[in-house]
């Protein structure tokens, strides 16, 4: 039995379909992901499994039992706000123990839940100040507390991550991860910052333009993108695309200048064009190969992002090392591992090596 | 030569001026002489002696005036509470982004662009005991008509009645404005937190707006303690002075028996028991919602 599963889910607001015919099931115990472009309905899903937004069609089972018809205390989830949405004039103590209240648990239990909580996060201390008084990382802590408590059967994160600074926001990340090893509960995170679901995901849900565009690990979303737009959203800097004609068993793909690259790829249906896959890390600086003008140089420290063009005009981003003496204008020659290429026909669907 | 922080300051204040000027000649100087006028027997055509405190000493043992100041809280305890509480549940009720709440917002608060005047002239119609409407919907049950103002008991509840359906509108846009600032996402992590609407409403939207209510209350006492319109067009302040608040006293002294000194003591009293009852309550809320 699956801790959760969505069915033919469809949300619309007036006219315009958010989500279209959304099918999900997350197992016990995993951590699930939602990654998308702002605006694509991932935060709609996460709020329809809480019941802060109606279901329009589709249903919603959490451990069995169909829940998108109640009330969202009634359905075993516990949610972690962007905004973190604590009772500002409730101390943290009253913050954690409203939900129990509510339900009447017990004083002593109510007590012994939020001492244990609040050791796992290290929020004893202010334990009686009011969320005012709380820097911005101290009430995201509070906020997961209040989930904490509740000992939900989905733990539900709404980009808890977004308002923090980037040190801060590194920090409890690691955190986070280490939270979710203690507490062996099914989470779903909603984000669309990628390091973050690839970083705490056990499997990622990449949403866009109202369907699921691909649901994998993270080196599957990453090693195997289904389509255009997962390859193009996860990876950063983005993949680089080269229109490329396609012939053999065992892809052999042109570029317009004439370069041939035998790919790993076998089993291509017909298409009217193709474009070529490649990450910046398969597209090195060196001695020989493809000749390109650089346009900009970006020097990461461990390694440095060239930008260039291609002889006809197709933008590529390479990847040199760290001290590269390489400047704007200069020409190079960019080997490519043709192995690693990915192939995406004219739909957009990606094709890859058996062994990538 | 003047140094950079008194250049500074000297700039400051010029910004000011204007308004200190207005405020002190408008407001201050008033305030004042008003002061000093109650230690006077003065009337409106000059002639005024230094008396001292006797105006109070008259004040405190004089019947009509001892008769207005019971009039004045009674008609502040009726109609208080119900300002405070009536906009509140019209405020929650209507606090949603439909037409009907739209149109319904604007209903309740029509009442207070009107004045005096007409408000008294319409509920005039509605409470009189002969051909009134409430009159007439009593007859159609065989019931008696009530006369709402000629009954010495009853008077100052019908003045509470009229008053409250005047002036309910401000307090019900204050409440709704200070709704709107409650962030949505609380209330969606408290029905998360399987709170009940009572609940929701006790412990999460009116700790969220208490400093709204204290702030209608405090409104509406100073706003209240100053009736004056309502009875002095309906009833004149009768019968037998049931109806007459300490404004109609003063009313009454100052530009009837020209008797200026004496009023101006009166005001001074009334201006006293605002203070007091304004600072009370403020001093007791702050201290029952501590650093909130």
């Amino acid at each position: 039995m699956s801790a959760l599963d969505i069915r033919n889910v469809t949300k619309a607001y007036g006219p315009t379909t958010v989500l279209d015919d959304i099918s999900l099931t997350a197992e016990s115990n995993e951590f699930i992901a939602f990654l998308g472009p702002s605006g694509c309905g991932k935060t709609t899903l996460l709020r329809m499994i809480a019941g802060l937004e109606t279901v329009d069609s589709g249903q919603i089972h959490i451990g069995g039992q169909r829940i998108d018809e109640l009330a969202p205390g009634e359905r075993g989830v516990a949610m972690v706000f962007q905004h973190y949405a604590l009772y500002p004039h409730m101390t943290i103590r009253e913050n954690m123990a409203f939900g129990l209240k509510n339900i009447k648990t017990s004083k002593t239990e109510i007590d012994a839940r939020i001492g244990e909580a609040a050791r796992i996060l290290e929020i004893e201390a202010f334990l009686d100040k009011k969320p005012g008084q709380l820097s911005g990382g101290q009430k995201q802590r509070v906020a997961i507390g209040r989930a904490i408590v509740k000992k939900p059967d989905i733990f539900l994160f709404d980009e808890p991550l977004s308002n923090l600074d980037a040190a801060l926001r590194m920090r409890t990340r690691l955190e986070l991860a280490q939270l979710r090893r203690r507490l062996k509960a099914t989470m779903i995170l909603v984000t669309h910052d990628q390091v973050e679901a690839m970083t705490l995901a056990d499997r990622i849900v990449v949403i866009h333009g109202r369907k699921i565009q691909q649901v994998g690990t993270p080196m599957e979303i990453y090693g195997r993108p289904a389509n255009r737009f997962v390859a193009s959203f996860v990876g950063s800097p983005p993949m680089n695309f080269l229109p490329v004609t396609v012939s053999g068993a065992k892809a052999v793909a042109t570029l317009s200048d004439g370069t041939v690259f035998a790919t790993a790829i076998t089993n291509l249906p017909e298409s009217r064009s193709w474009e070529l896959g490649l990450r910046p890390e398969h597209v090195r600086v060196n001695d020989t190969g493809v000749s390109a003008k650089v346009e900009f140089v970006e020097r990461l420290g461990e390694r440095t992002l060239i930008y260039a063009r291609l002889s006809d005009g197709t933008a590529i981003t390479a990847e040199d090392v760290g001290l590269s003496r390489l400047n704007m204008g200069d020409e190079v020659h960019l080997s490519i591992d043709a192995q690693a290429a990915h192939l995406f026909d004219a739909d957009g669907r990606g094709y890859h090596a058996e062994t990538a | 030569m003047l140094s950079a922080k008194a250049k500074t300051q000297l700039g400051n204040f010029l910004f000011v001026a204007p308004y200190m000027f207005v405020f002190a000649w408008l407001l201050v100087w008033p305030l004042m002489s008003g002061m000093g006028l109650s230690l006077f027997k003065a009337d409106l055509f000059g002639g005024a002696t230094f008396v001292g405190l006797e105006n109070y000493g008259r004040l405190l043992s004089d019947p009509v005036f001892l008769q207005a100041v019971g009039n004045t809280f009674l008609f502040v305890l009726l109609c208080v509470p119900p300002l405070a509480i009536i906009p509140l549940i019209l405020a929650l009720l209507l606090n949603r982004s439909t037409r009907v709440a739209a149109f319904f917002r604007g209903v309740f608060f029509s009442s207070s662009v009107l004045s005096v005047t007409i408000v008294t002239l319409i509920w005039r119609m509605v409470l009189i005991p002969d051909g009134g409407f409430v009159a007439n919907i009593l007859a159609v049950f065989g019931l008696p008509p009530i006369p709402f103002f000629s009954d010495p008991g009853i008077v100052m509840g019908s003045m509470a009645i009229i008053t409250v359906w005047w002036c309910l509108g401000l307090p019900m846009m204050l409440y709704l404005s200070a709704l709107q600032q409650v962030p949505q996402d609380i209330y969606e992590a408290a029905a998360l937190d399987n709170s009940r609407w009572w609940t929701t409403l006790t412990r999460i939207t009116l700790p969220s707006i208490s400093r709204t209510v204290v702030l209608v209350v405090i409104m509406q006492c100073v706003l209240q303690f100053q009736l004056f319109g309502q009875p002095q067009l309906i009833t004149q302040g009768g019968p037998n002075g049931a109806s007459r608040p300490i404004v109609l006293f003063i009313f009454e002294v100052g530009f009837r028996r020209w008797d200026i000194g004496y009023a101006a003591a009166a005001s001074q009293i009334l201006f006293a028991i605002i203070l007091l009852v304004t600072l009370g309550q403020y001093l007791l809320t702050r201290k029952r919602t501590g650093d909130a």
